[in-house]
């Protein structure tokens, strides 16, 4: 169990060398190969999920070896609360997302189940790096296999929407490069100090810098998550990226590659730069809540059904931020369970769309209409996946936007119920725009001859959404089994920001 | 009176080897038929007797030839780099030569002149050493610009080199001129403990502001940036990747022991001066490298940007910054040996073939190849787990500690520009389909040497302690 994090971290590394040495012709060993991988990175993960202790608010199954020792620079892995889940949540779509590729995918099969397994290793590292080096290591290395994806292996503008979001990305993640390095300096400028990225000695010293400091640094860290996440308006390289990705890319695009944003904003803004958090918190609050009704608005108007989610992601992260920054527990365990509910239910909804793509050849609302006859199991797995997607009682949606808009309401930081209260129009406009975009394509009449030929849902891909509709049903019904892990570490951090409004923010301690 | 001892002889081994052996090649070249071949393998072996002496005299700590010559550490670490350097040159050469029909003896000859040049400039610890060994390096340098001798771009690249490298040395000249004259010494380990009160005087200042236009120029930094476009396309592909790592690297190993003078003064004019050209490097090179079309200027261009980043580290003035500089220069080495490598050998006659167009569907033809070549792109633009990316996270955190940040923030934006040129290369090797469909005949010569900087390049990138920690008795 020791060295549990590192081996899921690099388990999928083991898939790419063995990669290396079979023929590009064998294709469905390359395949199994792939799957049976993410199969082995995923058990290790639940042993990971099963050993957390997650009463315990401290990393667990810390590793930690120096790196480049001048610079205090370690590789320094560990889970808590905040990112157990999305590992495993990591680990738990990376295996659908190859499986969903079976047919869709046969043009240069090896480099694209490399690059998949390259990105898990990407992603898993984001959320288990203690060491801000190792975390922009992989935040940045991860660009590299998804540019290939949306490149080599999506649509019609897929170049333009690779290099877009190759751009856009590092644009904001150079200002935060050069933010770990003034952290890192403003380290060795207190007493006994030297330069340092280790997470847990800059917790204990970022929080007392002074505000200008502490301003400039969230400012860069933020912009970076905004763009990832991406909060309004700086999200509009994500439309075109959703649209131009091959179905798989897309899943992993909204299931996790998203989460990374709002994850970051929990790891670092908040804990690392208290004081700014709350100078910016009106304005964050502000542009989550205009994302989250401008996201809903634009994905009404859309004539494509790729696009309509790609916009509803936009609304649905927003609902994340607002809960991050409520700094309530409720804010925080919502907007927690929030990204695995926009994982989940969103990805699902590319994957389905991405079926009916595979069979149609388009993604034009107005194609459609009347599938429910002709593909009645296909119609009810998006029906359910839509109401979860919603927020449909019952269904995980709910919980974490109930969750989301009590925090918000509670919220002494944000002071006032107006960003609960226009946030929460947006749960109706996103009935408005799925329910409107479900009625137009499954019932009615069938206007299309040629929906009428279309077959319904395969084995394997029935098969797919079964463990995908399993977790949304769970996390609607029991969602405390997913609440707990979370919760010990929500309390901390939302103590310690209250401790800081109070002005107790503990000065820095001289480094050993 | 001694001239010389036995120290002084074993300190400078690897100058006094390689002079050996290029002698002995050139010897060869006169004296056997159809020599080219004969003197290739007297050239590695050379090399690598050089590389030998300059490991035993690692550990050594001493200077030679009265307070001339360094020995050991720093000078070892880059005489092995400058040789590493002219070895894989060598091995990219070998094969384009035979195939351009231009195979002659006298280019491994050139090679190892002008790598003699580097040694002393590794080592200068005079100003008098750093111009001799500026002089050596260049006017092979010139020689090999020129050596298509029957092409016009190669006749205009020597002829620009020259005459605008001539006018830079005189600038270098004067500037040791001016502070022997102001401090009666030449010698940089004398400077700064004989003569701190130098730095009062206007003269003794606008000395080094001439040394800083003579090195400015080799290294390839805005405003001395004019020749390297033209130079770095009309000189043969070998002839270029092998001037702009070594010849970049001999540069700017010199410029950093000689600006430590003024640098552990910590003169404010002279930082902000090496601050302003290291901003307008990375500016302009990246901005024009944008617009390029031939590789081979976008590489030329990308030099330039690659200058300034250096620049940053000098013009913080720390040693977290001279580390910076030399990690960055191994790394850079190694990504643009192996970049020019894959251009080399994809080259046609005439210099066709080397456009963005050309390398059109590359990695469905050669997937190995366009796997390498993006390899070296993503190093250049700084993406982790590359080497390229622990250099700019030195060279910019040097920035951050002497107060420069505002250097660093325009250092990483200008960096954004380069991502969409180098990507370019990516974007026609993976995403855009092949206009040409021919066999690319690949010689194993140069792809095992592309390969090894690509491994290179990963293994500094993933564990940079490997360098790190040579350079711990260096600073």
């Amino acid at each position: 169990m020791q060295n549990i994090l590192t081996y899921t971290l690099f388990s999928p590394l083991v898939g790419i060398l063995l990669l290396l040495f079979i023929n590009k012709e064998k294709q469905s060993l390359i395949k199994y190969i792939g799957i049976a991988t993410s199969f082995v990175t995923f058990g290790l993960s639940l042993a990971a999920y099963f050993g957390f202790d997650a009463a315990n608010t401290q990393m667990q199954f810390v590793e930690q070896y120096p790196w480049i020792a001048g610079l205090d620079i370690s590789y320094f892995v560990g889970v808590d609360g905040f990112s157990i889940l999305l590992v495993v949540l990591t680990t738990f779509l990376t295996p659908i997302a190859l499986i969903a590729s079976w047919e869709s995918i046969t043009d240069r099969l090896k480099e694209y189940v490399a690059f998949m397994l390259m990105l898990e290793v990407g992603m898993l590292g984001v959320f288990l790096a203690v060491d801000l080096f190792l975390f922009y290591v992989f935040w940045e290395a991860m660009l590299i296999p998804m540019y290939f994806i949306i490149g080599i292996w999506g649509g019609k503008d897929r170049i333009y929407a690779a290099v877009k979001f190759f751009i856009y990305t590092m644009a904001g993640s150079l200002l935060m490069l050069i933010a770990i390095l003034w952290l890192g300096y403003y380290a060795s400028t207190i007493p006994g100090g030297y330069f340092t990225t280790n997470l847990q000695k800059l917790y204990a010293i970022a929080p007392g810098a002074p505000m200008g400091i502490q301003t400039w640094m969230f400012l860069a860290f933020t912009l970076s998550f905004a763009i990832k996440v991406p909060l309004f308006p700086l999200h509009t390289w994500l439309p075109d990226a959703h649209v131009q990705a091959p179905t798989a890319g897309s899943f992993i695009l909204a299931g996790v590659l998203l989460k990374m944003g709002t994850y970051g904003l929990i790891r670092f803004c908040l804990p690392l730069f208290p004081l700014a958090s709350f100078q910016f918190t009106p304005l964050l609050a502000t542009l989550s809540v205009i994302g989250i009704v401008y996201g809903a608005l634009v994905a009404m108007v859309q004539t494509d059904v790729k696009k309509l989610v790609a916009y509803s992601s936009v609304s649905h992260l927003g609902f994340v931020v607002l809960g991050i920054f409520s700094m309530t527990e409720e804010g925080i365990q919502g907007a927690m369970i929030q990204m695995i509910n926009h994982g989940l239910s969103t990805g699902a909804l590319f994957l389905l769309v991405g079926m009916i793509y595979d069979r149609r050849h388009t993604r034009e609302i107005s194609q459609f209409g009347g599938l429910a006859k002709v593909m009645p199991v296909f119609s009810s797995i998006f029906m359910i996946v839509t109401l979860s997607s919603i927020g449909l009682p019952g269904l995980n949606g709910f919980v974490g936007e109930f969750l989301i808009l009590l925090g918000s309401f509670n919220s002494v930081f944000f002071g006032s119920y107006v960003y609960a209260a226009i946030a929460a129009t947006g749960v109706i406009f996103s009935a408005v725009y799925m329910l409107w975009m479900v009625q137009r394509v499954f019932f009615g009449k069938i206007t299309h001859d040629e929906n009428r030929s279309l077959l319904d849902l395969t084995k394997r891909e029935i098969a797919l959404l079964i463990p995908v509709l399993l977790f949304i049903v769970w996390i609607g019904v029991y969602p405390s089994t997913f609440l707990q892990s979370s919760a010990a570490s929500t309390k901390q951090v939302v103590t310690q920001m209250q401790n800081a409004k109070s002005g107790n923010v503990t000065p820095a301690i001289p480094m050993k | 009176m001694e001239f010389f001892s036995p120290s002084d002889l074993i300190g400078s081994s690897p100058i006094l080897a390689l002079s050996a052996f290029s002698l002995i090649a050139l010897l060869a070249n006169a004296l056997v038929k159809n020599s080219a071949k004969t003197v290739f393998y007297i050239s590695v072996v050379g090399i690598l007797a050089a590389i030998g002496c300059a490991m035993y005299t690692f550990s050594m700590n001493a200077t030679a030839f009265s307070d001339m010559l360094l020995v050991g550490g720093y000078a070892s670490f880059f005489a092995v780099l400058f040789l590493v350097v002219a070895l894989f040159s060598l091995c990219i050469a070998k094969p384009y030569l035979e195939r351009e029909q231009y195979h002659f003896g006298e280019y491994y000859v050139l090679i190892m002149l002008s790598t003699i040049g580097m040694l002393m400039l590794g080592a200068s610890a005079d100003l008098i050493t750093a111009f001799l060994g500026i002089e050596v390096m260049s006017v092979a340098f010139y020689v090999l610009a020129g050596y298509y001798r029957g092409k016009l771009s190669s006749n205009e690249s020597a002829l620009k080199y020259f005459l605008l490298g001539a006018f830079s040395t005189g600038f270098l000249l004067y500037g040791i001129a001016l502070i022997y004259g102001t401090t009666g010494t030449t010698n940089l380990l004398r400077i700064v403990t004989m003569y701190p009160q130098a730095f009062g005087d206007p003269v003794h200042i606008i000395g080094w502001g001439l040394i800083l236009i003579g090195f400015g120029f080799k290294v390839a930094a805005v405003p001395f940036h004019m020749w390297v476009p033209d130079v770095y396309e009309g000189a043969p592909t070998p002839v270029t990747a092998f001037m702009s790592t070594g010849g970049k690297a001999a540069a700017f190993s010199a410029f950093v022991i000689a600006f430590s003078v003024p640098m552990s003064m910590k003169d404010e004019r002279l930082m902000l001066v090496v601050a302003v050209l290291a901003a307008s490097s990375m500016l302009l090179g990246n901005w024009f490298g944008l617009s390029q079309l031939n590789l081979k200027r976008m590489l030329a261009y990308s030099s330039i940007a690659h200058a300034g980043y250096m620049l940053v580290g000098l013009a913080s003035a720390t040693s977290l910054g001279q580390q910076g500089i030399t990690f960055y220069l191994v790394s850079y080495a190694f990504t643009n040996l192996g970049a020019f490598g894959i251009i080399a050998m994809l080259e046609k006659v005439n210099g066709a073939n080397l456009s963005y167009e050309d390398y059109a569907g590359l990695a469905k033809r050669r997937p190995g190849l366009a796997a390498l070549m993006a390899m070296f792109m993503f190093s250049l633009t700084g993406i982790p787990p590359f080497a390229g990316f622990v250099g700019k996270y030195y060279l910019f955190a040097s920035a951050v500690h002497s107060n420069l940040t505002w250097l660093a923030i325009f250092g990483v934006m200008t960096s954004l520009f380069s991502t969409y040129y180098y990507l370019r290369v990516v974007v026609y090797m993976y995403f855009r389909e092949a206009t040409n469909t021919e066999e690319i005949i690949l010689p194993k010569l140069t792809f095992a040497t592309v390969i090894v900087c690509a491994v290179g390049i990963l293994l500094f990138g993933i564990f940079p302690a490997l360098i790190f920690d040579l350079m711990k008795s260096m600073f």
